[in-house]
């Protein structure tokens, strides 16, 4: 999360560095251009054979954005595709924010990338303009040619690269950017640069990145937050072939940040060499306050203390009155399990100390946190910390936090030679910082039509804050906003209240973070209340949204989130949420398809963000209670979209995504240890769970690009419980799904 | 001493018999395009071929691929594209691609066994390779291109 980064600086560490203070780039020289030929601006540069030298400096996680973003730029810079090389941008905050997190790299750089393009067409056209010595604005950049219409002149762009260097840049108000009609990449069907090479497994990872005469490490890390090592004895390690060292890393100064979690180190010549010597390890601790910390009873706190009045955090009209006054009241409570991210590539990266310096090869979302946490762990500069970007085998937010990088910096030191570092899965599921587990209890009261007059949410869950601030119980700005206090609905009398609560596990942000766990509790309570007055579940949400209006959010004692954006830019919408919720249904078969024997739709539309999300999901339930889902259904308004192909790809994975936490997904926690520790007790959604094909349609939309990598999560779900109900009649009020038999 | 065969080259290994061919393959020959993903032979991620067989390379000493002959996703289309590799580029399977090294190898020996496979058939030999940016649709649809069968 940008946003969240933000949050941590100014709030917490008080860098006068804010990450959503652009650096747009366009003019800046610099020593690490693209290329040294000629660099009109931080992003982009030529070479004298035209090569045009684009720079991605968000990282590749499967989004597609490290391919999207450049050809963005190329489109404005009228380049021809073939000739397009896209190099991977170090950490450098010459580039304005890295952090890949909070779907808003198209949003945050849409701008900046056509100026960009923008800048160097016109310094060719104007290039070209010199040499044939004709007016500049008769020349035109046109697939990688400057041409002049009159005389028939034309020249390749490589031709023009050296008089080009010589011009000064020009001003941002001179720039003509290209009417959407010459848009010859921006909206179009391109595949990405990376295709090809994962065919062949020709993609570079963190995990596939070496230095000369590395070593491997594996660390055996406290078991238990918090926990401080006591003693260790390592003298079986050294018997074991290939093992060169132990080394100890040193336990975090709270708050935990992004730090190394601290322990053990077995250092190697291979992976498998540093695994069978730490197995060889004897390690004592303390395991400190969290070694009590059990799930199960954690849970039972969580749904006891949200019966109880907490802080307000929104509140309109009065809902105790109305409260008191109902004939018809429905409540319910819900529970979200904690969950792990578990990318296909765990944690991994390459780092050397040298002369007081780190070079690192990392997976990572945030090149410049790698700077800020390493800079930080060995006491240098951040400048000092150069963070190469590798390819990412997944992400969801788990590889915004460096803590891996931090541990391979500080065992290179310790050895004096580079060091690898790659977590096993056990390692992943058991250290995670882990998407909080949450409790939310919801209260209506309700008209003769079932129609809510009063609406009360309350929520208690441990805050990603507490990643910044060790005592932070109560949630941020950012996770009230996410889908809670920001709820559109037309409800005259609306109140939102978040109990505290401690973390005992490191908290963290997964893909769509507390949308989730409040999207799941908004539209779970709204299909039962559907249920309850009798009413056509799509029928009932377009009521409960009411008329089309932009819907201003004012919650207390805070500014609304909304994704640091303005709600003058970026409303909220109810029209926009209740066209996808139209196009679902019909799209769907929704007014055709009634639930038949095992057999059902279920449906939710949530805006997560700043994209409006609505899908229908079609669930199976045998006579042995097996779940299968052969359709989904997802219509989406992101505003302008770039990539209309890497949008549907993002919107399918969510589909899965959304149903692997649906489903299966469960981390538990016992004498403050992680119970899980591999796909056969942490299950995700494989092929034939998953949903057999989700149809996403793409609503056109003249609002400003959104977010596409996150909002196709939230709904799923919902929808997924709202469809068991219809098609068994049981109603799900904790996830997964699998602990609950449907027949 | 370990003699085996790694895409056409013949090679021995004198290491811990008990390492998995996986970390053979990488640490030691640099043929990273199998994956790590579990170590466990439950994601599939490290697929490779043995004797041809779809087998997990992770939980395959160094001692059971003596004698044999391995191929990686580096050798599978060495020659000439695989009509799979060619059908992922087609369907634009891959978001982050780590595990599709692992999807490919799988695929191609499914193909083998059974060229014109159905629905069922493709759950049943994909079932033990995870995907967690959810591309199974499209790893579907490639197959049933490569095989040309319908969808």
């Amino acid at each position: 999360m940008t946003h969240i980064e933000k949050v941590s600086r100014r709030g917490f560490l008080g860098s006068a560095i804010g990450a959503g203070a652009l650096v747009l780039g366009v003019g800046v020289e610099s020593a690490e251009a693209a290329t040294t030929a000629w660099s009109p601006s931080v992003y982009l540069g030529l070479e004298p054979n035209g090569t045009a030298v684009i720079v991605a400096h968000r990282s590749e996680m499967g989004t597609g954005i490290r391919s999207v973003l450049p050809m963005v730029v190329a489109d404005e810079l009228e380049a021809d595709w073939q000739k397009v090389r896209v190099q991977q941008a170090v950490g450098d905050t010459k580039y304005g924010s890295q952090n890949t997190d909070g779907s808003c790299s198209i949003r945050d750089f849409y701008d900046a990338m056509r100026e960009a393009g923008a800048t160097a067409r016109l310094m060719l056209e104007q290039a070209a303009a010199k040499k044939w010595n004709v007016p500049a604005v008769e020349c035109k950049g046109q697939n990688h040619f400057v041409v002049h219409a009159k005389s028939g002149k034309k020249a390749a762009y490589g031709e023009l690269v050296k008089i080009a260097a010589t011009l000064p840049v020009p001003k941002k108000g001179d720039l003509r950017l290209k009417p959407e009609s010459e848009f010859r990449y921006i909206g179009k069907e391109l595949p990405t640069i990376d295709q090809a090479d994962h065919t062949r497994g020709a993609g570079r990872f963190g995990i596939d990145a070496r230095m000369p005469g590395m070593l491997y490490a594996s660390i055996e890390r406290p078991p238990v937050l918090g926990a401080k090592l006591r003693s260790f004895d390592d003298s079986a390690v050294k018997g074991v072939k290939g093992v060169v060292q132990t080394s100890t890393i040193p336990g975090f100064k709270p708050p935990h940040l992004f730090q190394a979690l601290g322990g053990v180190a077995v250092l190697a010549d291979s992976t498998w060499s540093a695994a069978q010597g730490r197995k060889k390890l004897k390690v004592e601790w303390d395991l400190g306050p969290n070694g009590a910390f059990d799930s199960a009873r954690e849970k039972a706190e969580i749904l006891a203390k949200i019966k109880q009045p907490g802080k307000v955090v929104r509140n309109e009209g009065d809902v105790d009155k109305v409260f008191a006054g109902a004939s018809r009241i429905h409540e319910a409570s819900y529970y979200v399990p904690l969950l792990s991210h578990a990318p296909m590539e765990p944690p991994a990266a390459v780092a050397e100390w040298r002369d007081g310096k780190v070079v690192t090869y990392a997976a990572t979302q945030n090149p410049q946190a790698v700077q800020e946490a390493v800079a930080g762990a060995m006491g240098i500069k951040k400048e000092d910390v150069t963070c190469h970007v590798t390819l990412l085998g997944g992400g969801f937010g788990r590889k915004s936090k460096p803590d891996y990088v931090c541990e391979a910096a500080i065992l290179s030191k310790q050895v004096g030679k580079p060091v690898k570092v790659v977590w096993s899965r056990e390692d992943d599921i058991k250290f995670d910082f882990y998407h909080a587990n949450a409790g939310m209890y919801m209260k209506a009261a309700l008209d003769d039509k079932g129609r809510p007059t009063a609406w009360l949410h309350r929520s208690a869950f441990p805050s990603i804050g507490s990643t910044f601030d060790a005592a932070a119980e109560y949630a941020m700005e950012l996770e009230m906003g996410m889908g809670w206090v920001d709820l559109p609905y037309a409800i005259a009398n609306h109140r939102a209240e978040n109990l505290p609560h401690k973390n005992h596990v490191r908290i963290g942000w997964m893909r769509a973070v507390a949308h989730i766990y409040h999207a799941f509790a908004i539209h779970s309570f709204v299909d039962e209340l559907a249920a309850a007055a009798n009413r056509d579940r799509v029928e009932y949400i377009l009521d409960l949204l009411g008329p089309d209006r932009q819907v201003p959010i004012q919650p207390v004692g805070m500014k609304y989130w909304n994704n640091d954006q303005g709600q003058d830019k970026f409303p909220v919408d109810t029209a926009r949420l209740k066209r996808v919720l139209e196009v679902a249904a019909e799209k769907s078969g929704w007014a055709n398809k009634k639930p038949g024997k095992g057999r059902a739709l279920g449906v939710a539309a949530h805006r997560s963000f700043l994209t409006y999300v609505a899908a229908v999901v079609e669930v199976e339930v045998d006579d042995r209670g097996r779940l299968t889902i052969p359709r989904v259904d997802v219509a989406v308004d992101a505003g302008q979209i770039i990539s209309p192909e890497r949008a549907r790809s993002q919107v399918e994975g969510a589909a899965v995504f959304g149903t692997s936490l649906a489903m299966m997904g469960e981390i538990t926690a016992a004498d403050g240890r992680i119970v899980q520790s591999n796909f056969n007790n942490y299950p995700v959604a494989r092929i034939q769970e998953a949903p057999r094909v989700t149809h996403v349609h793409l609503v056109p939309s003249k609002a400003p690009a959104a977010g596409i990598g996150e909002p196709g999560v939230p709904p799923i779900a919902p929808a997924i419980t709202s469809a068991i109900f219809a098609a068994t009649g049981k109603r799900i009020r904790e996830l997964p799904v699998r602990k609950t038999k449907l027949v | 001493m370990i003699q085996l065969k790694v895409n056409g080259s013949a090679k021995k290994f004198d290491g811990d018999p008990e390492m998995p061919l996986l970390w053979y393959l990488r640490d030691v020959l640099d043929y990273t395009g199998t994956k790590f993903g579990c170590g466990a032979g439950l994601c599939g991620a490290c697929t490779v071929h043995v004797n041809g067989e779809a087998t997990r390379s992770c939980v395959t000493s160094m001692r059971d691929a003596a004698g044999k002959e391995i191929t990686t996703i580096e050798g599978l289309g060495a020659k000439s594209e695989h009509p799979l590799q060619a059908a992922w580029k087609q369907c634009n399977v891959s978001q982050c691609g780590y595990c599709q090294s692992g999807q490919i190898m799988q695929a191609a020996a499914l193909l083998k066994a059974k060229p014109k496979p159905t629905n069922a058939d493709i759950d049943t030999a994909m079932q033990g390779n995870i995907c967690r940016c959810g591309t199974y649709q499209r790893i579907r649809q490639a197959i049933q291109i490569a095989a040309g069968v319908k969808a």
